[in-house]
């Protein structure tokens, strides 16, 4: 077969490649109508039903929780498959979730403000410091770099778990345990290996050109920083930014052990992990709790999802 | 409540306001030596912060996976106890299919949904769609899937939605999470559930990015759909397939919290990060737990050193 | 006064009145007092003038109650905070067993952690951070408290924490109006109870009937009320000594004795005659959640639910519980008649990370009969404490809780899981449970139990 057109079968970790889409693609948009033709041909009309059927079974759990959500207490004994049959929905578990099941443990409206507050800067922070580190590993050379770069992306299979204590321990040595500034923090240090090894590939194929004529300019690093990588990166920096924000809003961990759990700073994982512990007497409840939970992720991926997705398809829309 | 907000607004302000200063500074630093501070002020924030919180805390893992639970040195023997306890071997073993299944299934799954679903009509819902796990929480899984499964016996309604579909269809119902070894395989469905989404939405990305006139002279040369996707699309879209199976890895070595939610280990399900946890947090075994810990190292390191030989490689290439 | 405690003040009348309506629509039995003790506004200051005052002093009080729970654990002490100046900061926490370890380790301990395990307890105490209390403390253990109680809160002789809470275990939930139908009566003895259960499931008049109906289900503990069978068995039929022999370690899971617990228990339980009306088989013992299992008595479809006094919170609004009820307990029976009761039970224990003069007031005010008699009027929960007057006690198995924990005659011992060391206590002993019911053979999981005893 001679359609073996990509002999170069060293795998490279073209991360870049991945988020932008950038590295092979550049040339394709021109070639409009006819690529879509032949595409078109390769996707047949059973792939897409089959596409369709995964994608009906991916849905069917989350959407049964939902169903679930709504249903009356007495009808917890019975599938969710059945509302259908005995049209029964209220709004009362919401009501009751997020009105609180109890004062001692606050309404879920206050975690839920807990979550954002510690969500936002648990993103921007491990960004903005991921990618001056990336920009210094991709394009200030200094002895020893590559060792350094090896090594943070090593940091990756750290297990979170062992790092809490002695972490712990040096909050509270600095005074800062269970407030929001700890945990903020915590947060920036469990994102920064994945977040740097990721910019860092798309940092390293800004093309050279641009750089270096700006510092012929004149301009210095922190400028361009400011001038070039940030606004060049900004398609990776959505997809990174999305995915972290979705790590650490859906976190329960670091939260618990960094909050010290107290209704003051916990996120909305802790509250929901604490329903689920009782599950007994809150299986009613539950659906509506988890749903509350997932709301807000599944609204930002949906919001961001045209830049998440632009920020993966830079490249080949770009041309 | 807008106290909180205005905590973090501050905390932002203030974070955006150190940044700025100190590359301020870097730029004003005098000019001998100026690139080494300006790459110090660069690379320092991130280094500093993971030498506290990763780099620290693994040495001193390594560390106490030597010393019993009153900190005296005890050499191997809390690895001994891992190769010799039962509980752990099978969560080792477990540990293990989870590790091959989790990126396999994800990894084919999200490729042949990017390669079905390439070009088609609702291509952005049904990608949302299936991407959607993604953005739930592990501890929102479980509870999920508790529910997909939940068991009655024969003869009483069905909660869960499988095992009512097993009586629609005149079988029995089963407990699902109950029976080893078959409820590790209904365990390891949930994180394939939510990581499918991420293959997909990676490889997706990656095999638009194929130039189309590869693709074109494919199909000029009389390929067919499979043979196009062995002899074109898979080469091209290597780079992606191993950064998506390195971190679907790495991913599924640390999960507990699905196991904890679902069924807490029993019945066989235990895997080691959540032995781990119990053993340091629950049962205050700092050795073992440390130990655990180290397995999971141990097991990460070969795709960490294969990963930086490719990243070598690359260097060199540039 | 501080901005937080002016805060307090205009905050107060709202909480109760909100948890007084919580209280009437949360509590099951429906028996709530309108005179819900600590929520009088107008305290009387003079109870609480030993305590002393303090300037907005914080204390931090951490446990596993959360809910309707911790709601009236609140309001037990929020007299004491008006008339001090003291503000307690309550922490409840599902994942406390882990998260204690965590802090302790990590040097951000609550200044009080309500412990509910003597086996957390004393791993608390090992690691040496666990504060002596004060001399008024002790006191009150001593003035109020049966020796055993102080010695679970002691180690090598030294005292450190006193008792909270305390609940009974090894109750048998019946509907009295079924037995009636059935022509059936609580039993007096063990065997008693083994012909009863015999001659109920010789009635088959529905599929889903059986005489018993048992879950094990609870998250990450699940097995823990399998593990109470076994304890109420042992102390029946081998007596005390046995069963302390048996905690310590001394007597192995693996010997005579502790295996004819697990031998009797199977008789009942791992026999698909008897079990688990209105579930099924006997392996959905381990998919029912122990909240859900004794409902089916509700629902006719057994009539025996073994489960402790705290079950009472578990029945629906609406149902009457008490002796003409339509649910009642009677006392898991001794080998044989008048034996007088022996018990399984559990409870708290407060241990303090803190010396501060605040801590030590609460610590001491939570280990007077005060506060004991404060709490239980609320409802729910009742205490080992000699002061209590029995008819605080919010329900009439609460009452009869409350006369078997004061009765000299009665032999009781803490719940065996909660002492042991926690690698078994809550853990292998919890899952040996799980893999027995799932059918592994009694030999298997009592060898297994022992090999991880630390």
């Amino acid at each position: 077969m001679s359609t073996q057109i990509n002999p170069d079968a060293s795998p490279s970790l073209d991360t870049s490649a991945i988020l932008t889409g950038k590295a092979r693609g550049r040339h394709n948009a021109s070639a409009g109508g006819q690529a879509d033709r032949v595409k078109r041909r390769l996707t047949s009309r059973w792939a897409t039903v089959a596409a369709i059927m995964i994608a009906f079974l991916w849905t069917i759990p989350t959407f049964g929780l939902f169903v679930a959500s709504f249903r009356p207490q007495e009808n917890k004994r019975q599938g969710w498959w059945t509302i259908f049959l005995d049209w029964f929905p209220t709004m009362e578990n919401y009501g009751k979730v997020l009105g609180g099941t109890s004062i001692s443990n606050d309404n879920l409206a206050s975690y839920f403000i807990n979550s954002f507050v510690i969500t936002i800067p648990g993103t921007i922070f491990p960004l903005l410091l991921a990618l001056m580190a990336a920009y210094a590993f991709a394009w200030i050379p200094f002895r020893g770099r590559g060792i350094l770069f090896v090594l943070v992306f090593a940091l990756q299979i750290v297990p979170l778990q062992m790092a809490l204590i002695p972490l712990l321990q040096f909050f509270n040595g600095v005074d800062i345990g269970g407030t929001y500034l700890a945990v903020w923090i915590a947060h920036t240090i469990f994102g920064l290996p994945l977040a740097i090894f990721l910019l860092h590939n798309f940092v390293s194929e800004i093309p050279g050109e641009l750089v270096e004529a700006a510092r012929v300019d004149g301009a210095s690093q922190t400028q361009i920083f400011f001038r070039i990588i940030i606004p060049l990166s900004l398609p990776a920096i959505a997809s990174i930014a999305i995915f972290q924000f979705l790590w650490v809003w859906n976190d329960l961990l670091v939260a618990l052990v960094f909050s010290g759990g107290s209704a003051d700073v916990a996120p909305l994982t802790a509250k929901l992990a604490n329903m689920a512990g009782n599950f007994g007497r809150n299986e009613h409840l539950l659906p509506a709790g988890a749903f509350i939970s997932i709301i807000v992720p599944l609204i930002v991926f949906f919001a961001l999802q045209r830049y998440f997705v632009r920020g993966l398809l830079a490249g080949s829309t770009k041309g | 409540m807008w106290q909180k907000f205005g905590v973090m607004f501050a905390g932002l302000l203030i974070f955006l306001a150190v940044i700025g200063l100190i590359l301020f500074l870097a730029d004003h630093a005098p000019k001998r030596g100026r690139d080494y501070v300006q790459m110090f002020v660069f690379v320092a924030p991130a280094l500093i912060l993971l030498g506290v919180g990763l780099i620290y805390p693994a040495i001193r893992t390594m560390m106490q996976s030597f010393t019993n639970a009153q900190g005296d040195f005890i050499g191997l023997e809390n690895f001994v106890w891992i190769f010799t306890d039962s509980g752990s071997l099978i969560s080792l073993r477990n540990t293990v299919v989870w590790v091959i299944l989790v990126p396999l299934l994800s990894t084919v799954f999200g490729l042949a949904y990017a390669v079905f679903i390439d070009k088609s009509r609702g291509e952005k819902v049904l990608k949302s769609l299936v991407f959607m796990p993604m953005a739930i929480s592990f501890v929102g899984a479980g509870i999920i899937w508790s529910f997909m499964y939940a068991y009655r016996s024969k003869g009483f309604e069905q909660t869960g939605l499988l095992n009512q579909l097993l009586v629609w269809s005149g079988l029995e119902p089963i407990q699902f999470l109950n029976s080893a070894p078959l409820n590790t395989f209904f365990l390891i469905v949930v994180l394939v559930w939510i990581q499918t989404g991420f293959a997909m939405v990676v490889l997706s990305a990656s095999i638009k990015a194929i130039p189309v006139e590869q693709v074109e002279a494919a199909v000029l040369d009389g390929a067919n759909g499979w043979q196009v996707f062995t002899n074109v699309t898979l080469p091209s879209i290597r780079g992606s397939l191993v950064v998506v199976v390195t971190t679907i890895t790495i991913a599924t070595l640390k999960v507990f919290d699905i196991v904890k939610t679902m069924t807490s280990g029993n019945n066989d399900t235990s895997v080691v990060a959540l032995d781990m946890y119990n053993q340091a947090f629950r049962f205050n075994e700092w050795g073992h737990g440390a130990a655990l810990a180290v397995v999971i190292f141990v097991l990460v390191l070969p795709i960490v050193i294969y990963n930086v030989r490719v990243l070598r490689k690359q260097r060199e290439i540039r | 006064m501080t901005h937080s405690a002016k805060h307090r003040r205009w905050l107060l009348p709202i909480a109760f009145m909100s948890a007084t309506g919580l209280l009437l629509a949360g509590c099951s039995n429906g028996s709530s007092d309108s005179e819900t003790g600590g929520g009088d506004a107008a305290a009387d200051c003079a109870d609480y003038e030993q305590y002393g005052t303090f300037d907005g002093d914080e204390v931090e009080v951490y446990a596993t109650i959360v809910d309707v729970e911790a709601d009236q654990l609140q309001q037990s002490w929020a007299d004491f905070e008006d008339c001090t100046g003291i503000t307690v900061k309550y922490n409840g926490d599902q994942e406390f067993e882990t998260q204690i370890n965590v802090r302790v380790e990590g040097g951000s301990p609550p200044d009080l952690a309500i412990i509910p395990q003597p086996g957390l307890l004393q791993r608390m105490i090992d690691t040496g951070k666990v504060v002596d209390p004060p001399q008024s403390v002790e006191d009150n253990v001593d003035k109020w408290w049966s020796e055993s109680w102080k010695t679970y809160g002691s180690k090598d002789g030294k005292f450190y924490a006193a008792p909270l809470m305390a609940s009974v275990k090894g109750w048998v939930w019946y509907s009295p109006a079924d037995f009636t139908d059935r022509g059936v009566e609580p039993p007096k003895t063990l065997d008693e109870l083994n012909s009863l259960t015999a001659e109920l499931a010789k009635d088959n008049s529905s599929d889903t009937y059986r005489p018993w109906c048992v879950g094990f289900e609870s998250g990450t503990a699940t097995g823990w009320p399998g593990t109470d069978w076994i304890e109420d068995y042992v102390l029946r039929q081998q007596g005390p000594e046995v069963y302390d022999k048996w905690v310590a370690g001394e007597v192995k899971f693996d010997s005579d004795e502790i295996r004819q617990a697990f031998d009797s228990v199977g008789e009942i339980i791992l026999d698909p005659v008897n079990v688990n009306g209105g579930f099924g088989d006997v392996k959905t013992i381990n998919s029912t959640t122990f909240q859900d299992a004794g409902l089916a008595i509700l629902d006719g479809n057994c009539s025996l639910h073994h489960q402790a006094s705290f079950y009472e919170a578990q029945w629906p609004e609406g149902t009457k519980v008490a002796e003409d009820g339509d649910v009642w307990a009677f006392l898991l029976p001794n080998e044989e008649e008048g034996q007088g009761d022996a018990v399984t039970g559990g409870g708290e224990f407060v241990a303090a990370f803190s010396d501060s003069k605040a801590t030590q007031a609460l610590q001491t005010y939570l280990s007077s009969d005060l506060w004991a008699n404060n709490r239980v009027k609320l409802g729910g929960v009742i205490s080992a404490n000699k002061g209590l007057d029995p008819n605080n006690a919010q329900s009439p198995i609460g009452k009869e809780a409350v006369r078997i924990l004061q009765d000299d005659k009665t032999t009781f011992r803490f719940d065996a899981s909660d002492l042991m060391p926690a690698a078994v206590g809550s853990a292998s002993f919890w899952t040996g449970i799980v893999d027995w019911v799932n059918g592994e053979s009694t030999d298997k999981v009592l060898q297994g139990i022992d090999a991880t005893w630390p």
